[in-house]
């Protein structure tokens, strides 16, 4: 199994939870989000009819998938947007590069795309002489840090103000050190903004395109996606090919799912809806308007009906949020870029069971993920699908890698225990033996494990069996 | 450009084969919001308010002499404008009358290329909106050749006149009753307040990128 | 909200592959509280295991196997009910998706229609009163995962617990986080299993309760075996026999 991955998960774990920092920030912050989430969703019942509505519309756009995607790309051309197609992240970037190259552009300014960070633009763009430089603030501070994203809505939640001033003193020109968080504001707002002037190339994500009428929906709060999607002379937005919606009149509850979930706001500062470039007569705005769709695995993924389900995600973060094992590690031990519960049922079904399936042990199916998701994602059962798979699994639509981790051991334990549990007199005779007093389990395998940090369970002197029996139940 | 690439995306999307031929359960419509139009101002002016938006309720024969008390008061010196605007005509109107003390009025009629640096270095922005949306409070504007997009994104200090009779009872609603969907503009957007971010330690910080001040004249007749 | 049957002259009963093994008493206190209501309770010998274990690691194949043999015995049409919420999560809320392309999934699904955790029953069954006889003391209640999100029992069970009128019962904070047991979870990723554990088990201390409740042999299993591997000076205990305890008048084994 260590063979096959490049991320090593365990260690990333044992790092995480011995850094007091850390774990600090994130049950800070995740608690922080939880009590948002609460406030702004107060009603039950009504939130319970809302996350239905989230469900069918994404459920309704998913079912016409190809359709919908055909209209999206008839309308955006109709319009001026010029719509271009990556099967693979290698793909996607060149074609970033390309539009860049054509204008002979080296500076480029980004507002916030998780797809960017699926492939790894800015370091593609970097080794090819262009500077890409993210505008959104927790995005911009991971940058001068050279990281990655901790968390899908925050970035740099895993930093705290005096460590963000330092960074700023350091990597930024003619920058004293700060600690004031409106002072640290202001900082970005001046280098951002003389970026934003000059940029060449502005680049956004894309939070719903509307296939109806070909328009691309953006929400933020702190107007550096208008920036990008405005300043400069061209606009490429990248999204993923599971982002389509139907129709505008889907916008409204979809849009206070994904706010109110992700940020615990009513509305975000900005809704930003693009359907063209600059059009005659139009005094601003860029002049091209480029929709680069990648697939990266989501067209493979949507051939399995139970796996869709994983495409319905809208990247709200609220399953982060609300994840005991997320709250404890943060975003940076999961190794890959999506974090937290959909990342470990996006990642091993991208990136194949042996790089990342390691990924759905991290779960004690909780279902508090579950409970929250906006759009009804069913993660546990996801999880048991891919913990399936990682064994071997008798469907015919399987993953990559399935069956990685498929040895005797694990066959035979399970096998034994099927056959102790559904021949009763084996489990009975089991139980005689195990309930022997002074009977003490050997130290070795999981309960070498589980006494480092409890005592083991003792086997009772009489199994219930025996008690129903002693005490005359009827136990037919 | 990308077509082998496209025609494979498809091809697999294309194949996937539904099993369950169950329609897909038709979602529930959000519940109706239903304000009078005095509820409608009140809802706006509050949610508005909250996220740190200065807002002023005033009647059409005022707004002109309030606007140029915000304008002293902040000592704004100069102000973006759309001139073939209907609230343009009136600026240049009682620019006319008397400019003391007022900031120099900064017509935005050509293409940015050519203004560009003064866009960027102007004081303040007003515009017109296209309405308003009380469920959430927030204005919508829609980009027109008249008031160019970076208006109200640009200058630190953003004015909007809004009036109240524009004011709709949901994004769903003004989606519906003006037919958004037969005809889009190149750029529409809801602005609910001024910039802000949380990225840091999640402590509110407002005037990030876009303006630091939201200042909106509800003009109610 | 589910609808509640009226009381029946006879239930089966369910005890679970971890009572039969560490909580056996847990087990039987259930059964004797049923029977203290005049139902009678049949306790089938060929019971197993619900198959939670094997479904949860992705072993649905073998979950299957045992969980037919499950739907086999309980044949009678009338409710089973499960000192668990979490066994009984599994057979209410899982088996129709384990079984569901299987022939007898309409009978399956029945099957799972009369399963009842335990509190559940003897709240909106039984309507069940309670004479706490015992000493003032102060618990603080956990709920497992399954309990609390699938079967929603919770509410029920401190409804229990609050009849008990010489019980304080002190809410824990970050009630709602999994303790980290998680079945196979705890032993495939302990350093994380570990953590939470602990951190379940500082909340109750903070709470200022000398036992803790549960209506899961599982997390108690886990709970209990931290707070014993600390020194902790705090029992853990399934709430049948605490209740069991209390009506009867008997001082509280540590």
């Amino acid at each position: 199994m260590a063979n096959h991955q490049t991320v090593d998960f365990e260690k990333n774990i044992s790092r995480a939870l011995n850094d007091a920092q850390l774990r600090k920030n994130f049950k800070f912050a995740m608690g922080n989000f939880v009590v948002r989430r609460r406030t702004i969703f107060p009603d039950a019942i009504e939130t319970e009819k809302l996350r239905a509505t989230g469900n069918a519309i994404k459920k309704r756009a998913l079912s016409k998938l190809p359709q919908l995607l055909e209209q999206l790309e008839k309308k955006c051309t109709q319009n001026g947007i010029r719509v271009h197609w990556a099967e693979t992240t290698d793909e996607a970037n060149q074609l970033v590069l390309k539009i860049m190259q054509d204008h002979n552009a080296t500076r480029m300014v980004k507002g916030k795309s998780m797809v960017s960070e699926e492939m790894h633009l800015n370091k593609f763009l970097q080794a090819h002489g262009v500077e890409a430089l993210e505008s959104d603030l927790g995005e911009f501070i991971v940058q001068l840090n050279n990281e990655t994203p901790s968390h899908i809505i925050v970035p740099a939640i895993h930093k705290n103000k005096d460590q963000i001033a330092r960074i700023f003193n350091e990597k930024l020109p003619d920058t004293p050190y700060t600690e004031d968080v409106q002072e640290l504001n202001a900082i970005a707002r001046k280098t951002l903004r003389q970026k934003f002037y000059e940029a060449d190339v502005g680049l956004s994500g894309v939070n719903f395109a509307v296939a109806e009428t070909g328009t691309l929906f953006l929400v933020e709060n702190e107007g550096n996606g208008r920036m990008c999607t405005t300043v400069p002379p061209v606009h490429i937005a990248l999204m993923g090919l599971e982002k389509v919606v139907e129709k505008l009149e889907d916008i409204p509850p979809m849009m206070r799912l994904l706010i109110g979930s992700a940020t615990g706001q009513l509305i975000t500062t900005y809704m930003n809806m693009i359907t063209s470039p600059r059009k005659a007569g139009e005094k601003d705005g860029p002049r091209e308007v480029h929709l680069i769709i990648l697939d990266n695995g989501r067209s493979k993924i949507y051939t399995d009906e139970q796996r869709r389900q994983t495409l319905q995600c809208i990247r709200c973060g609220t399953c982060l949020n609300h994840c005991p094992v997320y709250t404890r590690i943060g975003g940076h031990a999961y190794g890959f870029i999506y974090p937290g519960p959909i990342g470990k049922i996006l990642n091993p079904q991208v990136e194949g069971l042996e790089a990342a399936g390691v990924l759905a042990t991290a779960s004690s199916l909780c279902n508090a993920c579950q409970e929250v998701c906006p759009v009804k994602i069913p993660i546990p059962e996801l999880l048991r699908r891919i913990r399936n798979e990682s064994y071997g699994n008798d469907s015919p639509n399987t993953m990559q890698g399935q069956g990685y981790k498929r040895n005797w051991l694990a066959v035979i334990t399970w096998k034994a225990w099927s056959i102790v549990n559904t021949h009763s007199w084996v489990n009975a005779a089991g139980l005689k033996i195990l309930t022997t007093p002074g009977l003490k389990p050997p130290r070795i395998g999981p309960v070498k494990i589980w006494t480092r940090y409890r005592t083991a369970p003792e086997f009772a002197r009489q199994s219930l069996h025996e008690l129903v029996k002693q005490n005359g139940v009827d136990n037919e | 450009m990308s077509e082998p690439s496209r025609e494979r995306i498809f091809a697999r999307l294309k194949s996937a084969v539904s099993t369950s031929a169950a329609p897909v359960a038709q979602p529930e419509p959000l519940p109706k919001v239903e304000f009078d139009y005095q509820e409608k101002i009140e809802k706006l002016k509050t949610l508005m308010q909250a996220m740190r938006t200065e807002v002023h309720i005033t009647r059409e024969q005022d707004w002109l002499s309030l606007l140029q008390d915000i304008l002293k008061q902040r000592q704004i010196k100069s102000l973006l404008y759309g001139p073939r605007t209907p609230i343009g005509a009136a600026l240049q109107q009682k620019w006319q009358d008397s400019a003391d003390g007022l900031p120099e009025l900064v017509p935005y009629d050509v293409e940015v290329e050519e203004i560009k640096e003064r866009v960027f270095n102007v004081d303040a922005g007003i515009t017109s909106t296209m309405g308003g949306i009380a469920e959430t409070g927030a204005l919508i504007l829609w980009s027109s050749k008249e008031e160019p997009r970076l208006m109200s994104l640009v200058p630190p200090t953003h004015i909007a006149v809004l009036r109240a009779d524009k004011i709709y009872n949901s994004l769903l609603e003004v989606m519906q009753k003006e037919n958004w969907s037969a005809n889009m503009p190149t750029n529409a957007f809801l602005i609910s307040g001024p910039s802000k971010t949380a990225d840091i330690e999640l402590v509110l910080a407002f005037g990030v990128h876009g303006p630091k001040e939201l200042i909106v004249l509800v003009i109610d007749n | 909200m589910r609808n509640y049957p009226e009381k029946p002259d006879r239930v089966y009963y369910f005890g679970t592959c971890l009572a039969d093994m560490f909580y056996p008493e847990a087990g039987m206190a259930g059964i004797k509280l049923i029977q203290q209501q005049g139902v009678k309770v049949i306790f089938p010998s060929q019971q197993t295991c619900c198959g939670q274990p094997a479904y949860n690691s992705g072993f649905p194949a073998e979950a299957r196997a045992v969980a037919r043999k499950q739907i086999d015995i309980f044949y009678k049409d009338c409710p089973i009910v499960v000192p668990s919420g979490s066994c009984a999560g599994m057979m209410r809320h899982h088996y129709p998706q384990l079984f569901e392309n299987d022939p007898a999934i309409a009978d399956i699904k029945k099957f799972s229609e009369r399963i009842y955790e335990l509190s559940e029953f003897l709240v909106n069954v039984l309507n069940i009163q309670l004479e706490d006889q015992g000493d003032p003391v102060k618990v603080t209640w956990h709920s497992s995962c399954h309990a609390m999100r699938e079967m929603k029992v919770t509410e029920d069970s401190k409804s229990l617990i609050r009849q008990l009128k010489n019980v304080e019962l002190i809410d824990l904070e970050n009630e709602y986080e999994c303790c980290g047991f998680g079945g196979t979870f705890a032993v495939k990723q302990p350093q994380l299993s570990g953590v939470m554990v602990n951190d379940k088990v500082d909340y109750i201390k903070q709470s200022g309760a000398t036992r803790v409740l549960s209506g899961d042999c599982g997390c108690l299993m886990n709970i209990s075996g931290a707070m014993d591997y600390r020194h902790e000076q705090i029992a853990g205990q399934h709430l049948a026999e605490f209740i069991w305890e209390r009506i009867n008048g008997q001082s509280s084994n540590s």
